[in-house]
């Protein structure tokens, strides 16, 4: 794996809401004070009469964007995670979901990768808040790609969407030609040993650790799922079944995010060990990226450990 | 200036509205007179003379929107859309039951239902957002919230209320049911509001001050509201929570609480309700 590119997951929803702007009229974009860094302003400066700034008033642009939607409008409204899934909860809960409208929300700055912010900027229970949310699709795409493939999708899907990407470059490993598909996973290796489901920006440090295995005469089939919800469970009953032990990888916390909703398949499908990588119930911090990975347990290497702890378990 | 015999045919609407409110209440066991009663006679002028609506198709593009962001006054609100033929008066006898469109807070099954609401401050924003949509479609369809006074303390109505001034949103139309109750007591005791207008036209609102239960007040806010250009139009309905039944009026413990049968034969009565409301 040599020559990788890099590129912000938030750049593939600057650009995707850039071509889908041109394509459809009904696209509007909804800001809160962050347009720059949610990519939001590009498409402010190519179409500013269908841009909207909200100032920083998260509620208020949430139903804001429910009312675009009911005069037919496909609003997305953008901002960070944190301000989003948590702040705007009720807001998504109680207008959009309960009536199911056609709201798009981009949550940027997802996952500890946010970095020198620390914990106040770095959302880490959006997928989790999103989730649980009848009628909410929740899709964590892993790189600039799938992150264009996802907004593009969910721009002709009617109903809610949750979007999440990250502030910092990450590897460009999915395939541009690669369909997607919502609700089901990639399989980017196969393997009989265990199998590692990945969600989001932590896809290249799957494969390295499937790598670094296979050097040790570990087969691992590594699943890359973008969408927890409407989860893959066939995926995930199939990878139980064939391989007899799960690895889980998300820039989250485990309890109630990526982990949690695989487990509710797991469990009530094929019981299989499982391990998770991810937030262990600890807020964030401020640092580099690669410094936080290694403190909260996200490399490559933490994954290597974690497939081969679940492996011991399934032969016990 | 409306047409007294208009006003009249109002009233007599308003009257029939309250008997169904209190009629629907008492069947359903649960749900809220207060605001329902407060709010009866300026949406009763909405509805039945302002309001450019067709109860046969209520998804005609060129309606105007009402969202009722006190979405607990669910009594009134389905008893308007009964009387406009939204639904049939006799569905109110399945209000809050098991398996009915009539849901305790309204939602999207029920005909002439815009957006559920319930969980109060919600309401203005919804109505921002339509009113953006609708202006850059270059549409004149107007859009009406009705608010309690209570949710003025939600920090989300602010957020609305200064959205919309800033956007200059004349084709929004705000009514202010001031009755001055809330659950817990009196406005002003809970959370104090007061100077409430003042509020209102520091964030670059029109306001306009009635007596929410004086018939012709209610129409002539309305139609002024429209002359309104370059900002929103609150319109501030002095009202009194519980009005036309007295043992309600001004209590604000039937904010939330449904009169049982005895007392809902006493409310219908002083509503002066025709015999056949007595079916409990």
């Amino acid at each position: 794996m040599t020559e990788i590119k890099s590129k912000p997951t938030r750049d593939g929803y600057g650009d995707a809401l850039l071509e889908m702007g041109a394509q459809d009229e009904r696209i509007v974009v909804l800001g809160a004070d962050l347009s720059d860094s949610t990519r939001a302003a590009w498409f402010w400066q190519k179409y500013p009469e269908r841009f909207f700034e909200f100032g920083i008033a998260e509620q208020n642009m949430l139903n804001a964007a429910a009312g675009l939607s009911l005069v037919g409008k496909v609003p997305w409204v953008s901002t960070y995670g944190v301000f989003v899934a948590g702040r705007a909860w009720d807001q998504i809960r109680t207008t959009t979901c309960y009536s199911n409208l056609n709201v798009k929300i981009a949550g940027a700055h997802g996952g500890i990768s946010v970095g020198p912010d620390g914990a106040t900027h770095q959302a880490l229970e959006d997928v989790a808040t999103m989730r649980i949310l009848p009628n909410m699709t929740v899709i964590v795409p892993a790189d600039y790609h799938e992150t264009k493939k996802a907004v593009i999708w969910a721009c002709k899907h009617y109903g809610p969407v949750y979007v999440r990407f990250g502030r910092e470059p990450v590897p460009m490993v999915t395939n541009p030609d690669d369909p997607f598909i919502m609700g089901k996973a990639n399989q980017v290796t196969d393997g009989r040993d265990a199998t590692i489901i990945n969600n989001g920006p932590l896809l290249y440090q799957c494969m390295q650790a499937v790598e670094a295995l296979s050097a040790d005469g570990i087969n691992v089939r590594l699943l890359n799922m973008h969408t927890v919800k409407p989860i893959d469970r066939d995926a995930i009953t199939r990878a139980a079944r064939d391989t007899g032990a799960i690895v889980t990888v998300e820039e989250h916390q485990v309890m109630g995010g990526f982990g949690s909703a695989v487990a509710e398949v797991v469990v009530q499908s094929r019981p299989v060990p499982m391990r998770m990588i991810g937030i262990q119930d600890r807020f964030g911090e401020s640092g580099t990226p690669e410094q936080l990975f290694e403190e909260f347990g996200l490399t490559a290497d933490n994954i290597q450990s974690a497939v081969a702890d679940v492996i011991k378990a399934k032969k016990k | 200036m409306a047409d007294p015999k208009k006003i009249e045919e109002l009233q007599e609407i308003a009257r029939r509205i309250r008997c169904d409110i209190v009629w629907a209440l008492v069947h359903a066991g649960s749900g809220h007179p207060g605001g329902s009663l407060s709010a009866t006679d300026f949406t009763t002028a909405l509805y039945f003379h302002t309001l450019q609506h067709d109860c046969t198709d209520c998804c005609w593009p060129e309606r105007d929107r009402v969202i009722f962001s006190k979405g607990h006054v669910s009594p009134l609100i389905f008893s308007l859309l009964a009387e406009a033929g939204y639904i049939g008066r006799e569905e109110l006898k399945s209000f809050r039951q098991f398996g009915s469109r009539l849901q305790g807070h309204p939602n999207l099954e029920c005909p002439g239902i815009e957006v559920g609401t319930g969980s109060l401050g919600q309401g203005l924003s919804i109505a921002v957002g339509m009113a953006l949509g609708l202006r850059m479609d270059g549409l004149s369809n107007r859009i009406y919230c009705i608010m309690g006074d209570g949710e003025n303390q939600e920090g989300s109505t602010w957020e609305a209320i200064m959205s919309a001034g800033h956007f200059k949103l004349d084709n929004i139309c705000v009514v202010l049911d001031n009755n001055g109750l809330q659950i817990d007591g009196w406005v002003e005791d809970v959370m104090g509001l007061q100077p409430i207008a003042d509020k209102w036209r520091a964030f670059r609102w029109h306001t306009i001050e009635i007596d929410g239960h004086d018939m012709a007040q209610c129409v002539d806010a309305f139609e002024q509201a429209k002359q309104v250009k370059g900002q929103p139009t609150v319109i501030i309905a002095k009202t009194v929570k519980g009005k036309g039944v007295s043992f309600m009026e001004n209590r604000a413990e039937w904010h939330g609480k449904a009169p049982n049968a005895e007392e809902g034969r006493q409310a219908l009565q002083e509503l002066a309700c025709p015999a056949e409301y007595l079916d409990f």
